[in-house]
């Protein structure tokens, strides 16, 4: 694999994973703008994985939804973290908190990817991202303020959240390229800055962001390994695919 | 001969006159607004020995699900006027932001009680622009942002403390 199809991938992946999970949250908000709020950004991350895979067809790789919808978990590179089934809404929106802010930044860096045609991709993103960090940042300083409940809930929420938050910056076997040629500025770099961005939201809260460095990072996603989750996930996702690869709605 | 033949246009067609065709497309979701206006229309290009059309559009928003009217709907409509041959891309090459629509487009918003996005000109895109906005009804500025998410993927919604109303914005992004 090249240094631009595996981080390709694990970005496409990641978008088309999430996408979907927030898109169950599709007339089950505890609020009516927040059910809205997931549906919408559920749809641009679709639109984003779209726009990436993409890319991977422009490099040789098979259609856009032959590569959504026809692989199995083993063959993808999302992270854990984006797999994983939306539970309770305090932990879909810690999720929400601690991956947009990532990507957010992610693709910051990759608007000056020596890889134009991504750059490009990144340069339109970048905008979008805003708006999903900005819906977690308020959602999260709103009920990390609030009631003792809410607070204790967000706490829990995010000492869960935070290992799998870090298996995003799983790093592959390619990384020393990826950086090098210019491609990204790197997963430890981005660690970094992420970690700078959300503590500045958690600071104005009364949550604690547990302790990254003892942490244990769940990772494996990069590699193809994955939790009981996600199968099940692209089982459903792909029915209709796999009944008729031709359907059209 | 009448003027929308093919033969007259092939030869006369220009630049100019593409645009002003394609004034009548507008966006499926926003009837009063043209496609030009809004600033999708990125580039129109036309091959002065086949008389085929060349255009390119940008979404708004990555995941728009009115891009495949939209190309049809430029499709459809040059053809009516008889040009050759019409090819429409969808494109990332120049994205699209909220400053590419035009003073017409502002008030063709406005026309359908759609507040449009503050002009960024350069200045950072922070959290301000994100929550500003300015009523529809009564073009005040005490407005609070309620949620970045609307109906539609370009659409946030926003309060207005003088109108005690909820209006929607075209996002500035």
């Amino acid at each position: 694999m090249t240094p631009q199809l595996d981080l390709l991938y694990r970005l496409a992946d990641d978008q088309l994973i999430l996408g979907h999970r927030n898109s169950e949250w599709n007339g089950l908000g505890p609020i009516l703008e927040e059910d809205i709020a997931f549906s919408s950004m559920a749809q641009d991350k679709l639109g984003h994985s779209l726009q990436l895979y993409g890319l991977l067809h422009q490099l040789g790789e098979a259609e856009p939804d032959t590569v959504a919808f026809t692989r199995n978990a083993p063959q993808f590179h999302c992270c854990q973290l984006v797999e994983l089934p939306i539970g309770e809404y305090d932990f879909s929106l810690t999720r929400h908190f601690l991956f947009d802010h990532a990507e957010l930044l992610r693709f910051e860096a990759l608007a000056t990817s020596s890889f134009e045609p991504l750059a490009q991709v990144a340069r339109k993103l970048r905008g979008e991202l805003k708006y999903h960090a900005l819906h977690a940042n308020t959602w999260v300083k709103r009920l990390g303020t609030a009631t003792d409940e809410a607070i204790e809930r967000m706490q829990r929420s995010l000492d869960f959240t935070l290992p799998y938050a870090l298996g995003i910056f799983e790093t592959t076997e390619l990384e020393p390229e990826i950086i090098s040629t210019g491609l990204f500025v790197g997963e430890k770099e981005l660690q970094a800055r992420w970690l700078e961005s959300i503590s500045k939201v958690l600071a104005q809260t009364e949550l604690q962001l547990p302790d990254v460095l003892i942490a244990t990072p769940v990772s494996g996603g990069r590699h193809g390994e994955h939790t009981e989750h996600l199968q099940p996930l692209l089982d459903e996702m792909a029915e209709v695919f796999r009944l008729d690869p031709t359907a059209d709605w | 001969m009448r003027a929308n033949s093919p033969q007259l246009t092939a030869n006369r067609l220009t630049h100019g006159q593409i645009l002003e065709w394609l004034q009548v497309v507008k966006d499926p979701e926003i009837p009063t607004i043209s496609l030009s206006d809004l600033g999708v229309v990125r580039r129109v290009e036309v091959d002065a020995t086949t008389g085929g059309v060349y255009v390119q559009l940008t979404p708004t928003f990555a995941g728009c699900p009115a891009m495949d009217y939209m190309k049809r709907d430029v499709e459809r409509t040059l053809l009516a006027h008889g040009v050759p041959a019409v090819r429409v891309e969808i494109s990332l090459q120049e994205a699209w932001s909220s400053d590419m629509l035009t003073a017409a487009g502002r008030e063709a918003l406005r026309a359908h009680r759609l507040s449009p996005p503050p002009v960024l000109a350069g200045q950072v895109f922070d959290l301000d622009f994100l929550e500003y906005a300015e009523c529809p009804n009564c073009h005040g500025h005490n407005t609070e942002l309620r949620t970045p998410f609307g109906a539609t993927l370009c659409r946030a919604v926003h309060y207005c403390f003088a109108c005690k109303q909820i209006f929607e914005q075209f996002k500035p992004i």
